[in-house]
């Protein structure tokens, strides 16, 4: 049987951490606070707005809101966009507190 | 030759460190110096090497370091996403920037080990760029005293060549704040 | 008095751009080849260069600002990498066919698919057929020096020149380079006097449809076909070797540095191997020269600075003696070899020269290459030569199976 050459032209697959762990390049994370973000408040989906707007793909759209910290690199437009305010960016240290 | 490698993040002044370590090596008369980032794209926050090359004789390899004699850490959470210690030479200098004191540095091996607190220095001197302190003239201070390799007046030079008036004084003030409170640990 | 930085190519490139008083500069900024103009822009805002920075949408459109620059009778310089050269490839022809002195960096990158933004010499090598003179520098003093010199060079045989050296690895590496005086600059290069001077009293169209045949012209003139403009870009190339070796010598007594002219060598006088390549990777390959020599094995190199115009006579000089020839290249012509290894071999042609020419192709897309690596290679090569093998081609530190 013809074996097929899976590098015959470069691919790669959509895959979670496809480039490795960028979570660690992070300085500031993103802190959602539920008695302010609109899908906690109306308990339904709802907003989504930081799910639309992340480069990284790592929000998930669910009631709560989830960010995936270990790919997360702490580019805050999530927060810039979040119309209620309930993203804060907080410094790496006091993230960790 | 001597070579030494920069392990720090994009943003913290990796490729500057580098390059002003070759600038102080040659006003201290090494005829041949070479400084270089890893080769690829800038990115803020992701593991980044540069590299500085050291010699009396002018330098005609370009290649990647693979073994350095020295391997300065500008950012400590790196020994957990790279193997930093693998790329130094038996007897090299491994040169941190932690809160610890070179004798409690918790890594071992055949190598020296220096180490300061860089970033409490940085905020000391106001060395803050976006809030975050630059540690990478600190960490020059530490070289200079552990290795011996660039005196410090060499490398007070080379910050004098590469900054303006205010910006060299107060980096020169941290620089040897730094090489005064270098902590060191020889290799047994 | 001597003016040493610690800089990288890419600063370099842009000094002697700068100390070339260049007029006009266009670009479409790319890796790794952004900082030179990028350097140049902040010298033109600031009023540090008084030259008109175009900007433009492509670098296809980069080169017709050039070529447009150059035909008013303006110093032109420009900078690109990789798909960007290639973009421009229509115009590149354009360029050498109007015969304009236009001096271009390209700092050499691979070339897609797949995407790489890093160092191999297929970009330049990839334009070598459209009439620019190309040079492949070894370290950022000769970029600058060499900026400089294809000015002159460029404006006395009315051909562009391209100034190739590889991305990153130089583009990137910061290293001593003494800038030369200004006005030491202006001494060495006179202004450019365009070969045609436009003006609305004398109006002309400029490369208009040229027919397979000579024709006389509406005032009588004899005027070329295509054919014999095409010989006389050949001929101008081949004639520039003489200048470009005499700029080399010219240079070198005002500025104390030579480069070599077309060709450099290193070591060779006794060598039992002579290593030959062109740009960095030549560079490491005298320190894998100088291993190979510690190891017992009398080593040299040939470095080729101009690859177009080939240096026939140069090259059959330098590998005269020479018992085995071993080219290290960041190129491949597909389906053929190195072209700077097919090249040498066509230029022994007929001479009696009958060593056995071996072929490595390295660091093709960034792939790291070592002296310690290059000794290795040469002494496989040389174990293969006493078994019998004449040629071979081998893909360093590649997965070939």
């Amino acid at each position: 049987m013809e074996t097929k050459d899976d590098n015959l032209s470069a691919m790669c697959k959509p895959a979670v951490g496809e480039a490795g762990r960028t979570g660690d390049w992070r300085d500031a994370t993103p802190v959602i606070d539920p008695t302010k973000c609109i899908a906690s408040v109306k308990n339904r989906p709802a907003c989504y707005l930081c799910w639309l707007y992340c480069p990284e793909g790592i929000v998930t759209a669910a009631v709560p809101v989830k960010i995936d910290l270990d790919y997360c690199k702490g580019c805050g437009i999530c927060a810039e966009e979040c119309p209620s305010k309930a993203i804060t960016m907080v410094m790496h240290e006091e993230a960790v507190k | 030759m001597y070579e030494v490698i920069w392990h720090g993040r994009g943003g913290q002044g990796v490729v500057i460190a580098a390059q002003i370590l070759a600038e102080a090596a040659y006003l201290q008369g090494f005829k041949g110096v070479t400084s270089a980032p890893t080769f690829g794209p800038e990115r803020r926050g992701a593991p980044l090497t540069a590299s500085t090359r050291i010699s009396d004789a002018p330098i005609r390899t370009f290649s990647q370091i693979e073994k350095a004699d020295i391997a300065v850490v500008l950012d400590p959470s790196l020994f957990g996403v790279i193997d930093i210690v693998g790329s130094l030479k038996p007897k090299g200098w491994l040169i941190v920037n932690t809160l610890k004191k070179a004798d409690e540095v918790d890594i071992h091996g055949c190598f020296n080990i220096a180490a300061a607190d860089a970033a409490a220095i940085a905020i000391r001197f106001h060395l803050l760029k976006e809030g975050a302190p630059m540690v990478n003239t600190p960490m020059l201070g530490v070289l200079s005293r552990a290795t011996g390799l660039v005196s410090r007046e060499s490398l007070e030079k080379g910050l004098k060549w590469k900054l303006s008036g205010g910006a060299s004084a107060t980096n020169i003030a941290a620089l040897r704040a730094a090489y005064e409170e270098a902590s060191i640990r020889n290799h047994a | 008095m001597s003016n040493v930085q610690i800089i990288t190519g890419n600063s370099a490139a842009a000094y002697g751009a700068k100390l070339a008083k260049v007029q006009v500069v266009s670009a479409y900024p790319i890796t790794p080849s952004t900082s030179v103009t990028e350097t140049i822009a902040n010298w033109v805002e600031r009023g540090e260069l008084k030259a008109e920075y175009v900007r433009v949408e492509s670098e296809h459109s980069v080169m017709t600002v050039c070529i447009s620059a150059s035909t008013v009778g303006a110093r032109v310089f420009t900078s690109t990498s990789s798909h960007g050269l290639l973009y421009m490839h229509e115009q590149l022809h354009w360029a050498a066919g109007s015969r304009l002195p236009i001096v271009m960096c390209c700092i050499n990158r691979g070339v897609g698919a797949p995407w790489s933004i890093f160092n191999d010499q297929q970009d330049s090598i990839s334009q070598r057929d459209t009439g620019w003179i190309q040079i492949y520098c070894r370290d950022n003093q000769e970029i600058l020096d060499s900026v400089i010199q294809a000015y002159r060079i460029a404006e006395e045989v009315y051909c562009p020149i391209m100034v190739c050296y590889d991305g990153f690895v130089l583009s990137h590496t910061m290293m001593p380079v003494d800038i030369p005086d200004a006005d030491q600059v202006c001494q060495f290069l006179p202004p450019y006097k365009p070969h045609t001077i436009l003006c609305p009293e004398d109006p002309r169209n400029i490369n208009p449809v040229i027919f397979p045949w000579q024709r006389r012209d509406a005032e009588g003139v004899l005027r070329d076909g295509y054919m014999d403009m095409r010989w006389k870009l050949q001929h101008a190339l081949e004639e520039s070797r003489d200048v470009i070796v005499r700029t080399s010598r010219d240079y070198a007594e005002l500025f104390g540095r030579e480069h070599g002219g077309l060709l450099w060598s290193y070591r060779t006088d006794d060598a039992e191997v002579l290593i030959a390549g062109m740009g960095s990777i030549a560079t490491e390959a005298t320190t894998a020269a100088d291993l190979l020599r510690e190891q017992g094995i009398r080593a040299g190199v040939v470095g080729v600075r101009v690859y177009r115009p080939f240096p026939r006579a140069e090259v059959r000089e330098a590998f005269r003696k020479a018992p085995a020839i071993v080219v290290f290249e960041k190129n491949i012509s597909y389906g053929y070899e190195g072209a700077l290894c097919a090249d040498i071999k066509a230029a022994l042609y007929g001479t009696g020269i009958d060593a056995p020419v071996h072929n490595f192709i390295a660091g093709l897309g960034g792939r790291d290459v070592k002296a310690g690596e290059l000794a290795d290679a040469v002494r496989s090569s040389l174990t293969a030569i006493t078994a019998g093998k004449r040629e071979q081609q081998t893909w360093l530190n590649c997965v070939t199976e």
